[in-house]
């Protein structure tokens, strides 16, 4: 690890203090499951280093009869709780899936959701070429071993996927990021959050340097309590994953009223299949539907040498995890 | 404010780029814990902090501060084994030894969590409010500790054993 100076904030405010007064060069550091890996080695070379993990670890009701996630709420926590568990329970699972107990004891929601990718010639720094790790340097994934890859949303630049379970969760559930910095306090809907790799790989999402995620806050989702993860991986435990879906429908007279969808392992960021979605509404709850919607959703997906499987793997898993919260109907 | 290990109050390093695994190992000499991978893959490292399992290999020790951390040489009275420690003996749960303080570190950690009902991916029902002490759920539940001899099976053995008394009929398969 290169040197850095370390600080503990009491609250965000001095968070935001503490890291401005570092330039670009400071860091906020929660659970450190990712931070401190690549600290390690030395992908990432903070100057400074301000501990967030004295932030809001609670979870709270709001008003609107939603709950608002304090950021340093640890995952296992978040997973174990109790509203978390009956009225978002595809959060819970997809929580569950990921990582191990031990990393889940440690690692934090705000730190889950800023975790970086797993892509191996990301890290192989000694080794591989990588826009995201030093932009412009090009890209030795796309001709590579690829089979974890992205397969919807890449570009010529990076094929890297974001390994979160939770974050697709998030996704599905139509999440708002509570968030302050050099600007003040603002909300960002989660969807918003992650960006798509573009010509910028470099950057995972769209905040600013200086930028704290203070809370997560989601929304009243009453079909969100029936709703489910899946996630399909090498291994049946602590593997990241090939293809996961956080689905919840609603059904009613064997009609589709409310469906949401997202999929994990496919793209540089949580993916909303907001066109299954749409081509579901209103259909009848069949698994003719269900196939039609994840076609539609897959139509635009894009293989590289290895990972082509990854398309009819994810038009399967949507296909079963719709027709297991459909039931008998489907 | 220092860290406390296994009941002893202790400074913290001046460097912040020194993880807990380090600080116990070359800096308190508590060689039990083991370094693995040190890229948190593994679990060799795991240690408990205020009763929680975590890997200390990517936890910075500065970040601790005020914590009690409990290793593998904090787990057993003076003299005396963990009862853990005696079935892993008994049930071959280990060969080499190298991930052992990790998995038994871990396995103490896990139970307390059974214990508070925290779900696992594969506890059927997440609204139960008592997990069965199944082979499913202990492996999944240890799955963040692997074991390159694989004595795997001896392990989970060790813990079934050792807390049957909490155990509901399913542990008994």
């Amino acid at each position: 690890m290169t040197p850095f100076t370390y600080s503990q904030a009491a609250d965000a405010d001095a968070a935001v203090r503490l890291a401005g007064g570092q330039q670009a060069g400071a860091r906020y550091l929660g659970g450190g499951t990712n931070l401190v890996d690549l600290m390690r080695e030395t992908i990432e070379r903070p100057t400074a280093l301000v501990d967030v993990t004295g932030l809001s670890d609670r979870i709270t009701e709001t008003d609107g009869g939603g709950l608002l996630i304090g950021a340093a709420v640890r995952n296992t926590a978040l997973a174990e709780h109790r509203l978390v568990r009956s009225r978002y329970p595809m959060l819970a699972r997809a929580i569950l899936a990921g990582a191990s107990p031990q990393i889940r004891n440690m690692a934090t929601v705000a730190g889950n959701i800023l975790q970086r990718t797993r892509c191996a010639y990301f890290y192989d720094q000694a080794g591989s070429r990588c826009n995201k790790r030093e932009p412009g340097q090009g890209c030795d994934a796309i001709d590579g071993f690829n089979r974890m890859h992205a397969i919807l949303g890449a570009s010529p630049s990076c094929v890297a996927t974001h390994p979160s379970d939770m974050c697709v969760a998030l996704a599905a559930l139509d999440a708002t990021v509570h968030l302050t910095g050099a600007q003040g306090e603002r909300r960002l809907p989660f969807a918003d959050l992650h960006r798509l790799p573009g010509d910028e790989p470099d950057r995972d999402t769209v905040l600013q340097p200086g930028d704290l995620i203070t809370a997560v806050e989601l929304p009243a989702l009453p079909p969100a309590a029936r709703s489910a993860y899946r996630k399909v991986r090498d291994r049946s435990s602590y593997a990241f994953a090939l293809v996961s879906v956080a689905a919840a429908l609603t059904v009613e007279n064997g009609a589709v009223t409310d469906v949401r969808l997202a999929l994990g392992g496919v793209a540089h960021k949580p993916w909303r299949a907001s066109q299954a979605e749409q081509a579901l509404r209103g259909q009848p709850a069949t698994e003719a539907a269900f196939q039609a919607a994840a076609a539609a959703e897959l139509a635009e997906a894009t293989p590289l040498r290895d990972n082509a499987f990854k398309i009819e793997l994810a038009q399967r898993v949507i296909v079963a995890v719709l027709g297991e919260l459909a039931g008998d109907g489907a | 404010m220092g860290i406390t290990v296994n009941g002893t109050d202790v400074d913290l390093p001046d460097d912040p780029r020194v993880s807990l695994l380090d600080l116990l190992r070359e800096e308190l000499h508590l060689s039990g814990t083991k370094k693995g991978c040190d890229q948190g893959a593994c679990g060799a490292c795991t240690v408990l902090v205020d009763g929680q399992r975590i890997l200390s290999c990517l936890a910075l020790a500065v970040q601790y501060e005020g914590r009690s951390v409990t290793t593998i040489e904090g787990v057993g009275a003076d003299g005396a084994l963990h009862p853990l420690q005696q079935a892993f003996i008994e049930h071959d749960g280990f060969q080499c030894g190298y991930c052992t303080p990790g998995q038994i570190c871990s396995a103490i950690g896990m139970i307390e969590e059974l214990r508070r009902g925290v779900p696992s991916h594969v506890t059927g029902d997440l609204h139960a409010t008592s997990i069965p002490y199944s082979r499913d759920e202990l492996r999944e539940r240890m799955s963040g500790n692997l074991c390159r001899c694989g004595a795997h099976n001896g392990i989970i053995d060790a813990i079934a054993e050792t807390y049957r008394a909490n155990a509901q009929p399913e542990a008994a398969e």
